[in-house]
């Protein structure tokens, strides 16, 4: 067997929806993820190995070809930029929304608007395409804190279903994108090893479809 | 500055130590020589040029990788070469302006203000090999040849060829006749091969059914030769030029495949890679073990027009450091360790076997390396009055 398909899945809440998705293609990881020290795992798919990784590495681990396929968030993609890398598949799971926000009633302050995120090349992008001169400031987490602590007036997060938001008083504005977890792909492994990756994309194609189907004859 | 970062170099500028420099330029030679022997002469371009020349028809990639300074004789604006292919063009079109094909091949420093983390960093080497002046597919297929033999010499082995053709997007965009904005994001998804994307912009868009589905499947159409038959079904009332263009991706696979049946042939009918300057069979080449092409090329025709001359041209270019990593280089240890001291004699001994093309250090007074520390594995002796080349145990 040649060099086996090395899978990146990003960690945490996209993980969770991830593993369940990889079972219905038939491809599932041969011990529990969460119960081990290990990095590398094999799957029930031979010649099939998982990496778990924090989301924000998976573009990379792609890009420069450590991990052949890759599992990450549109919003991951955006802001890594993602270039030289295929999209083929959208997963349709972990669907959210990524949003500018700000306190609720409040126009913004400053004349530069100064805007927390840790998107920072999405909003810098964002607020440029929208003529607004704006100042970006980069935080690691807790967004909604900052224009309540002055630092900002606006924040460019993830919305899901926006309580977060509105327990702080906050209120969600402006849509710049919908998100949703995708299947990417290194361009040199789409080369080398299209025989395997083709039909390995095709049967998580069928699974999202499948889905798709199920869901809409329930509702 | 403090002393701790003096050493420091800029992000994405690496030197080249020994081994790998040696390994560098015996590849350099290597390549340069094959390249002659298949006719293509040297050109050295200047590492500086007016920004005007440097970035004719080039496309904006290439202007935000550009350094630029102003020329304080003249006021204007110049580059570092970022990339040597639109200098060896200008060469061509404006500095020699041959009849007929004219081959060139380069190897030259470029600098780039962003770095590619794999080709070469901020400084590549880059090495490339031009053919201007025949837009036929055989002055694709012997650049080909040529990047093949390249990657064979540098000590590649398993080699995947990826095929694509930029004239078989830009036939079917401009048949359907889109908005600038609506194909803009139509080239995003396919470069991206976002399938979802890209049937929601074709969904959108005012075109022509069949047109819209030949766009749709343009993407999909990637993998082995079956690919080109495929297209063919995908494509029966397609316009002309398409069917002229899957021809030549067939000749392409026949030479290449009869030539070299190792290789293994991909196709991929929606690969963009330089679309702002190609215009039709790209090729890039593949090694197991690194994440992204080793050799780029292909067909860009029209170029020198911006000099007076208006040449159909094919070509490749690939990066020094990267493929002189190929093959793992182990310090040879070949040397003549020779004692130190004036003496005639020893030195015309020395200097017989320098000519005779050894490496011969000659250890200097009070030196404490000894000869292993210099990669030497012989050693003159002095032996019934005569000089003589003896293993270092001896």
């Amino acid at each position: 067997m040649s060099k086996p398909l090395i899978i990146a899945l990003s960690k945490g809440r996209i993980l969770q929806e991830t593993l369940p998705l990889l079972a219905e293609a038939g491809i599932e990881p041969l011990e529990d993820l969460g119960g081990s020290r290990k990095l590398l795992f094999d799957t029930s798919v031979d010649g099939v190995k998982l990496i778990v990784i924090r989301a924000t590495d998976v573009p990379t681990y792609v890009q420069l070809g450590a991990a052949d396929l890759g599992v990450a968030g549109k919003d991951v993609l955006l802001e890594h930029g993602a270039k030289g890398l295929y999209e083929p598949l959208d997963l349709e799971i972990s669907r959210c929304r990524l949003m500018t926000a700000g306190v609720a009633g409040t126009p913004p302050e400053h004349a530069r608007r100064r805007v927390a995120t840790k998107f920072v090349n999405i909003a810098k992008r964002y607020y440029a395409s929208q003529g607004i001169q704006a100042e970006v400031i980069k935080l690691y987490g807790a967004m909604e804190l900052a224009p309540l602590m002055n630092l900002a007036d606006e924040i460019v997060d993830i919305v899901d279903t926006g309580n977060t938001l509105r327990a702080n008083g906050m209120e969600p504005r402006e849509l710049i994108s919908e998100i949703s977890t995708r299947l990417v792909v290194n361009k040199a492994s789409m080369t080398m090893h299209h025989q395997r990756l083709k039909p390995l994309v095709a049967r998580l194609r069928a699974a999202v479809e499948a889905r798709r189907v199920d869901q809409e004859a329930r509702s | 500055m403090t002393m701790a970062d003096r050493w420091l170099l800029p992000d994405g500028i690496d030197e080249v130590l020994p081994p790998l420099a040696l390994r560098m330029e015996s590849l350099r030679r290597a390549l340069l020589d094959l390249y002659h022997r298949w006719g293509y002469d040297l050109v050295v371009p200047p590492p500086v040029e007016f920004l005007d020349s440097l970035l004719t028809g080039t496309g904006s990639d290439l202007e935000l990788q550009t350094f630029k300074l102003t020329d304080q004789a003249s006021g204007r604006m110049m580059g570092l070469s970022a990339d040597v292919t639109p200098q060896v063009a200008r060469m061509d079109a404006h500095s020699l302006r041959r009849p007929g094909p004219s081959r060139l091949c380069y190897c030259a420093n470029a600098l780039r203000a962003t770095a590619d983390q794999y080709q070469g960093g901020r400084n590549p080497v880059q090495l490339g090999l031009e053919l201007f002046g025949h837009s036929g597919i055989d002055a694709d297929l012997e650049i080909v040849r040529l990047a093949l033999e390249s990657l064979y010499l540098a000590g590649a082995t398993d080699v995947h060829l990826a095929f694509g053709h930029i004239g078989i997007y830009r036939v079917l965009t401009e048949a359907a006749g889109l908005d600038a904005a609506l194909e803009r994001d139509l080239f995003e998804a396919i470069e991206r091969k976002a399938y979802t994307e890209i049937d929601a912009l074709l969904e959108e868009a005012e075109i022509d059914a069949s047109l819209r589905h030949m766009l749709a499947r343009l993407p999909r159409l990637h993998g082995g030769l079956e690919v080109i038959t495929e297209a063919r079904e995908a494509f029966v009332d397609m316009p002309e030029e398409i069917s002229a263009q899957l021809e030549q991706f067939e000749h392409l696979a026949r030479r290449i495949g009869a030539e070299h049946p190792e290789v293994e042939l991909y196709f991929d009918l929606a690969e963009l890679r330089g679309y702002q300057y190609h215009t039709g069979v790209v090729f890039a080449a593949y090694v197991p073990g690194y994440g992204q092409a080793l050799v780029k090329g292909g067909r860009y025709d029209d170029t020198g027009r911006a000099f007076g001359r208006s040449r159909p041209a094919t070509g490749c270019s690939m990066e020094l450091k990267l493929l002189a990593g190929l093959r793992e280089q182990l310090p040879p240890c070949d040397g003549i360790w020779a004692p130190a001291g004036e003496n005639g004699e020893l030195e015309a001994v020395v200097a017989k076997l320098r000519a005779a093309g050894e490496r011969v250090v000659q250890a200097l007074p009070g030196q404490v390396t000894g000869p292993l520390d210099h990669r030497c594995n012989r050693r003159l002796e002095r032996i019934d009055g005569e000089w003589r080349c003896v293993p270092l145990d001896a």
